[in-house]
């Protein structure tokens, strides 16, 4: 029983940072119809910020922390749509998908050709003790983790669904046709998107790294699960990513337990597979109609 | 008398480019990039640092050692196709790789080629595939695990073991290997937990090791892996006690896990915190000239061009590539000898190596060797 | 205007040609195996642009196709089968395969289809991976024999370099004849307006899922000769590196265009090795030209090729940027 327990905590503090991740993506793809195949290294990267900022400008955590997040948002919010987004989206989709594979590549080898290849220790955000809980042991770490994401999420959909700015950029997202008619700027609100997702990026990174060690390579399975997660809650809606996102943690945690660890990376790629031949809208969302 | 100090001069000044253009070719195809460029760093470092040494010295018959980098990036294709490069250059030897995936993609081109390799590679079957030009630079697995099997018997008086590897050559075949000397010796494995390359996310293998509630658990992936394994298993409380080869107590290990790697013991094959003078003095060398401290691939890659010279300079006179295979195939060079061997070192027919070894245990952040193991075949 | 671009291109291809049958007798083993090694894989990105650029499909599974061809020759020439068998035999497993696993998952759009394809691919890598039994798992297949013609072996490089070379000029023959093909007009059609196709009593699903079993079953080849050239096989290459690899590849050179793919395998395969001192920057700078092709000629190296050498602009069109197709309609038949 503990086990089961403790094994449903680790998945959800996971599965909370696979819903950040997948919540931003699924806020990109809503709003601008951008797939970013880099969701991953974005993940990857604002660690890294945080290390220069301790090594090269000899920074206490915190501060190094407020500099990377600022240059993460700036570097993955603004310039990331400015340069690469805004020229080739009148292209279509196609390009723009290769074009953030390409991104993955760049700010992959970037990293380990500037930084190292090397894993590098991350100071974690709280305290690395345990505490017992019915017998079982888990990690403060963790329980922090599933707290922040908790938090941040629910920060986001207050955001969305209270504020004028939030609904805003959901009837952008809904359509930006007639978004535009009632006045609202839409291209403002798609930059706030970017924003968000790099703050997004950001918190994710800050939670993840401590467990994983900043290493370039970090980017590569977590964007896939980000995309399976975003895809099984449901491609457009934010809500959807959320659920995705925490059952992917859950069910990938219990299949390593107690299915084949040899094939537990296949289980989120089947459900997956699944989902799209099937219910493609996903857990929540809406049947994308076709536009002719 | 005029003519004849001229063509003295002429003929000096023939001996001289001659001597300057004739350098002997060494070529290390290795894994600089890639899952485990940490290690192949290491290797080739060592490397570097030994062809630095000869060269100051004059290098090996007179000549200087021309050493040429080739990156497999960890990737089997790519080292076909790099070592067919540095074949194509015509080496002496050839070092590395170090993957032993790796090593398998190449054998056959490095045999056909004659050319005498040393590798990094641990897998057993390596030395079985009766290649006459490959000779190893430490242990394979079938000489390390039945050493720590016996420890695991002995010491830690082990009933059942929970273990934990890396899927790939070199996970796989430890834990096969590992797995045959514990039947040996009525020690049963109760969890056997297989992992990815690069894995990241341990807390469900960690409830399951839980789960197995064995004497001791085995740790066998490298080294980031053995980190985060580290420290996942210190996060869930598991308990130890933690063994492992080589991997789990290397410097690399200890500096990611921090505290999570004290209390794991383990046999190390190589270590520069080996209590033997020449290592320590090696170990400094190394760190002054690069600016970090070895792991065992620094020592492998070190000791074997210091082999090289032995074998070329004293056995041979002169650089014969077919003859440096025949002569390895059962030789011993102590550190009278070549003191650049470090330790004592024999190999065998298959190109197995012999050496002794040591029981480690990580304390306070740094491995402490707390028994020497003596060599298989003396 | 017309004939000069024509003797141009002409010209490029001649001396191609000739570059690819005399080269090899004046490079050694490595610079053989390079050449041997793009023509390879040239054959699985034109598999690839069969299914991308000519039907617009995004498939990211090309890769396992290489696999399951790489390991059935693997498996089979190390038991003694004749060579040819082999790759017959894997080019329509990848067909049978491609069918089945298009036949459900063309019906969604295509973004889901890459996730669908990707997925896909990493399984069969796992079952590659983890099934020992059958494909030797981690440990691989080692030793893969290289075939003999008529008795004449192919063990040399120089000799199976022009194997491949023979190999890679049948598929391009039977692509060509493909595209100018009712066949090639109806994948055209289908990646202009499926919808406009469909009215015009196009079978879209079946040609679809033709265009996707073609591109797998040639993946299966390209795998079929990659086992004798490397000579061991192991999960490692077949991961969804390559598949993206082959994705760049054709887009790179300009996809739905019959020479992309090869210009394509040139800069992801030589280019490499070529540029390999400069190691982490070429990565870097491979990604970085990516990036800006897809910004300014999403038709790739040929699409810009072809607006620099043509009078007149055209307007945007086509599943990648410019339909190389629906220019060469309107300038006129061939």
């Amino acid at each position: 029983m503990t086990d089961i327990l403790q094994l449903l905590v680790a998945g959800l503090a996971t599965g909370g940072i696979y819903a950040l991740v997948a919540v931003g993506f699924t806020l990109l793809w809503q709003t601008s119809q951008t797939i970013n195949f880099a969701q991953g290294e974005f993940v990857m990267l604002p660690a890294f910020f945080v290390l220069i900022g301790m090594g090269y400008f000899g920074l206490a955590f915190w501060p190094a922390v407020a500099l990377g997040g600022a240059a993460s948002v700036v570097v993955l919010g603004l310039a990331f749509k400015k340069l690469m987004v805004d020229p080739m989206i009148r292209h279509g989709v196609l390009p723009l998908v290769i074009a953030t594979i390409g991104l993955a590549i760049l700010m992959k080898e970037a990293v380990r050709e500037f930084w190292g290849a090397d894993a590098w220790p991350f100071p974690a955000l709280g305290a690395t003790t345990d505490v017992t809980v019915f017998g079982a042991v888990f990690a403060v770490q963790s329980l922090l983790i599933l707290a922040i994401c908790i938090a941040v999420v629910v920060a986001l959909q207050l955001f969305l669904g209270g504020t004028l700015t939030g609904r805003c950029m959901q009837a952008t997202a809904q359509n930006p046709t007639v978004a535009r008619l009632l006045g609202i700027r839409v291209e403002r609100m798609i930059l706030y998107t970017f924003l968000i997702n790099g703050a997004l990026v950001t918190v994710a990174s800050l939670l993840i790294t401590p467990i994983y060690l900043a290493k370039f390579t970090n980017g590569e399975w977590l964007g896939l699960y980000a995309f399976i997660a975003a895809i099984i809650g449901g491609f457009n809606q934010a809500r959807g990513a959320i659920a995705g996102g925490l059952l992917l943690g859950v069910v990938d945690n219990f299949a390593a337990a107690y299915i084949s660890s040899q094939y537990r990376t296949a289980i989120p790629l089947l459900i997956l597979i699944v989902v799209i031949l099937f219910r493609p809208q996903g857990m929540f969302g809406r049947i994308e109609e076709r536009t002719v | 008398m005029r003519r004849s100090k001229f063509v003295l001069a002429f003929a000096t000044l023939m001996l001289l480019s001659g001597a300057a253009g004739a350098d002997v070719k060494f070529a290390y195809v290795g894994e600089i990039s890639g899952s485990i460029a940490v290690s192949g760093g290491n290797f080739r470092d060592g490397i570097i640092l030994a062809v630095e040494e000869i060269n100051a010295k004059g290098g090996i018959l007179k000549e200087k050692i021309a050493l040429t980098l080739y990156d497999t990036q960890t990737n089997p294709g790519v080292a076909r196709s790099q070592m067919q490069k540095a074949i194509d250059g015509d080496p002496y030897v050839i070092l590395g790789p170090i993957f032993s995936g790796n090593v398998k993609v190449t054998m056959q081109m490095v045999r056909q080629a004659e050319i005498p390799d040393f590798i990094g590679g641990e897998a057993a079957e390596l030395t079985t595939l009766g290649s006459p030009y490959l000779f190893r630079t430490s242990f394979g697995q079938q000489i390390g695990m039945p050493k720590i099997a016996n420890y695991i018997r002995d010491e830690l008086k082990a009933k059942t073991i929970a273990l934990i590897w890396v899927n790939n050559d070199f996970g796989k075949g430890g834990r096969d290997r590992l797995i045959k000397e514990l039947t040996a010796r009525n020690i049963k494995l109760v969890a056997d937990v297989s992992t990815e390359s690069g894995q990241v996310d341990f807390a469900a293998d960690v409830v399951k090791l839980k789960a197995a509630n064995a004497d001791a658990v085995f740790v066998y992936s490298n080294e980031e892996e053995c980190a985060r394994i580290m420290r996942e298993a210190r996060k869930q409380g598991l308990k130890g006690p933690f063994v492992g080869d080589t991997t789990l107590l290397s410097q690399k290990t200890i500096e990611l896990a921090a505290d999570a790697a004290n209390g794991v013991v383990g046999h190390v094959g190589l270590t520069a915190d080996a209590p033997i003078p020449a290592v320590t003095q090696f170990a400094q060398r190394f760190q002054k000239r690069f600016n970090y401290k070895p792991d065992h691939n620094g020592i492998k890659g070190y000791t074997a061009v210091y082999a090289v010279k032995y074998v070329t300079e004293k056995k041979l006179g002169k650089f014969d590539r077919k003859g440096f295979a025949k002569t390895m195939h059962g030789l011993t060079i102590t550190p009278q000898d070549e003191p650049g061997i470090l330790m004592e070192t024999t190999w065998d027919g298959t190109g197995e190596i012999d050496r002794i070894s040591f029981l480690a245990e990580v304390i306070n952040g740094k491995q402490n060797i707390s028994k020497v193991l003596p060599k298989l075949g003396k | 205007m017309r004939r000069s671009r024509s003797v141009l291109a002409g010209g490029v291809l001649v001396l191609a040609a000739a570059f690819l049958v005399f080269a090899p007798l004046g490079l050694k083993p490595y610079g053989i195996f390079i050449l041997s090694m793009w023509a390879v894989m040239t054959i699985a990105a034109i598999g690839l642009n069969l299914t991308l650029g000519y039907a617009g499909q995004i498939s990211l599974a090309q890769a396992a196709f290489v696999g399951i061809g790489a390991y059935l020759t693997a498996y089979l020439t190390t038991k003694g089968w004749p060579f040819w068998s082999t790759y017959v035999f894997g080019g329509a497993s990848c067909f049978a395969i491609g069918w089945l696993l298009g036949y459900p998952a063309l019906r969604v759009q295509h973004h889901y289809l890459a996730f669908v394809t990707l997925a896909f691919n990493t399984l069969v890598y796992l079952i590659f991976r983890n099934e020992e039994w059958l494909t030797g798992g981690i440990y691989g297949i080692s030793n893969v024999p290289r075939p003999s013609v008529l008795g004449w072996s192919m063990n040399g490089a120089r000799e199976f370099y022009y194997f491949c070379l023979a190999h890679l000029v049948l598929v391009s023959a039977a692509t060509w004849g493909l595209i100018r093909s009712p066949w090639g007009l109806a994948f055209v059609a289908l990646r202009e307006n499926p919808i406009r196709a469909l009215s015009l009593g196009v079978d879209t699903r079946r040609y679809t899922l033709m265009a996707f079993a073609l591109g797998a079953a040639l993946g299966g080849v390209s795998g079929a000769l990659y086992a004798p050239l490397v000579q061991f096989i192991d999960p490692t290459p077949f991961a969804l590196g390559l598949s993206l690899n082959l994705l760049l590849m054709v887009v790179l050179g300009g996809s739905g265009y019959f020479f992309g793919p090869f210009l394509g395998a040139i800069v992801a395969v030589l280019l490499p090795e070529w540029l390999r001192f400069t190691q982490g920057f070429y990565l870097m700078g491979y990604a970085v030209l990516v990036m800006i092709m897809m910004a300014f000629s999403p038709s790739g190296l040929l699409g810009l090729a072809d607006r620099l050498t043509r009078l007149a602009p055209r307007s945007a069109a086509g599943a990648v940027g410019e339909s190389p197709a629906a220019a060469a309609r309107s300038e006129g038949a061939g």
